[in-house]
């Protein structure tokens, strides 16, 4: 039997800590629209993603009323582009003009898998799909691109690497009238997850079935609520509040999963259990840690405390969930929480800070805005880097970083909405790492690899 | 299929009236009431049956929100499922 207590506990986690989905995510397979011709294979796409999609948004807004919890993103992700290229050949930017059309039709913000999956090579279509990633960005709003560049079993592709410095560059620049926007929208992964609803980064892997409902829930601001009611517990006491709190926002993920999969006819794939913060107040995964007694995120302390989060909302989202995926853990999106772009501003967050962080959550370096004459090969060598620690620890790892072209020191990126805003990170851009970059190949399987 | 009606606010007279009219206008079972006052602060909830309701459950909806903006009180009317997913294992 329900108690008021934990009804108005409900209603207070929605309505005054931001509780709420972050996105009911569809999966769609186009491997099934490949065809040797490029217009009528991008026209079999936009058919099935209109088809299948038709009412996700309407069902995501029925569900959202008839629960009362805000759903904030409906969006699509698709079987990697590069796939379609190679069977199609032509240039690839006419898949990005089609899913862009796709989204407006069906009323999804995002759709995401614009991707190459490059690991140990290139097979057909990869090249091209990521060399036309930068024109790709800037003649849509809606398309996310993700590459994905190395794995635990593969090691790391560092020419796929080499390229993704430029790319990213080059998408900055493109859209230097719009606050870099581009490079916003690109990934860069290390053993990048096949069920991810979170973007930019998700795809639907080839593994996937042909249409699936992934969720992505969100809390940081329940997480912190619940912990300012433990001011003086130990770090056991804080662990099993996070537990519990992390319990009860997968919950809300699971039946709007399930509720959204039975409406649509769509099997439910998984629950992302991730904390992803937003830049309105109370909302920061940084002001947890600061909760937990760190006096500003970035400050000695902070991986620990990270590591405590990161593990206790796993531990409590799991048993909430019949099929966990995805992502899974804390964000830590610079420009997208509240917490970070004050301590970046005030130079207390450093990016070996934040490299250190990624070792011990989920996902990487994220939602940085960097100086915009990075070199090339710094950029890369920031994804080889990020690379390296995911390979090792066979976890996600990944590099979304924004050159802020035309900017100077001191000043920042304004993205607005979701993406918020953030200041320019220093970076070591006086020293050199052209010569490792140039060396290309392939950093070769760690140890870890071989569990067989 | 049950909801749940809650309605937080500054206590006056005739909330529950109120509040009980809007759901026999939609055919809405009262099934169970629990409400407090504390330093003027009044809270109830509301458990309600709309397996016969008239209409949709979003006109439920819509009708008890507007009598939380009338009488200015916070209104919410969730799907009973929400909380039971959230509370219980």
């Amino acid at each position: 039997m329900l108690n008021t207590k934990d009804i108005l506990e409900t209603i207070r986690m929605i309505d005054d800590e931001n509780l709420d989905i972050r996105t009911i995510t569809m999966g769609i397979s186009l491997l099934d629209c490949a065809d040797s011709d490029i217009h009528r294979s991008a026209d079999k796409v936009y058919d099935k993603i209109c088809r299948l999609a038709e009412k996700l948004v309407p069902t995501g807004c029925d569900i959202e009323k008839m629960y009362g919890i805000p759903i904030i993103n409906k969006r699509i992700s698709v079987t990697p582009i590069s796939m379609l290229a190679a069977v199609s050949g032509g240039d690839p930017v006419i898949y990005a003009k089609t899913l862009e059309r796709a989204a407006h039709t069906v009323g999804v913000n995002f759709i995401g898998g614009y991707s190459a999956l490059v690991q140990k090579g290139f097979a057909a279509g990869d090249r091209e799909l990521i060399r036309s990633i930068p024109e790709a960005l800037a003649v849509t709003d809606r398309v996310c691109s993700s590459v994905n560049i190395g794995s635990t079993k593969a090691g790391i592709n560092m020419d796929a690497v080499g390229m993704m410095g430029g790319i990213i560059l080059d998408a900055a620049k493109l859209t230097k009238d719009k606050n870099c926007m581009g490079a916003a929208k690109i990934v860069v992964f290390c053993n990048a997850p096949e069920d991810n609803p979170f973007m930019a980064g998700a795809f639907h892997g080839v593994g996937e079935p042909d249409c699936e409902i992934n969720v992505g829930v969100s809390g940081p601001g329940a997480v912190r609520s619940a912990l300012t009611k433990c001011p003086d517990g130990d770090l056991t006491e804080v662990a099993d509040v996070i537990k519990k709190t992390a319990f009860k926002i997968t919950r809300m993920g699971q039946l709007v999963g399930k509720a959204a999969s039975d409406r649509l006819g769509v099997p439910f794939g998984i629950v992302d259990l991730s904390l992803a913060p937003t830049p309105a107040v109370g909302d920061s995964v940084a002001h947890i840690i600061e909760e937990m007694g760190i006096e500003i995120c970035g400050a000695h302390g902070t991986t620990a405390a990270l590591a405590l989060l990161n593990d206790a909302v796993k531990k409590g989202g799991v048993m909430a969930s019949s099929h966990v995926g995805g992502l899974s853990g804390a964000f830590i999106p610079v420009s997208e929480d509240a917490g970070m772009i004050d301590a970046a501003r005030s130079g207390d967050l450093s990016i070996e800070k934040l490299e250190a962080m990624t070792a011990v959550c989920s996902v990487g370096l994220d939602m940085i805005v960097i100086p915009g004459d990075t070199p090339p090969s710094t950029i890369s060598a920031i994804i080889a880097d990020e690379a390296a620690i995911g390979m090792v620890n066979s976890k996600t790892t990944a590099v979304r970083v924004v050159p802020a072209i035309g900017k100077k020191d001191g000043e920042e990126l304004e993205f607005g909405g979701l993406f918020g805003s953030g200041p320019i990170m220093k970076l070591h851009n006086d020293r050199s790492s052209e010569k490792f970059i140039s060396r290309g190949g392939r950093i070769p399987a760690p140890m870890q690899s071989l569990k067989n | 299929m049950k909801a749940v009606v809650t309605v937080v606010g500054r206590d006056t007279v005739g909330i529950l009236a109120k509040v009980s009219a809007s759901c026999a206008e939609h055919n809405a079972n009262i099934i169970d009431v629990t409400q407090s006052v504390m330093q003027d602060l009044f809270t109830m909830v509301m458990l309600v049956d709309i397996t016969d309701i008239k209409g949709d459950f979003s006109d439920l909806q819509n009708t008890l929100y507007a009598l939380g903006d009338s009488i200015g009180m916070k209104i919410h009317v969730m799907h009973e499922d929400i909380f039971n997913s959230m509370h219980n294992i």
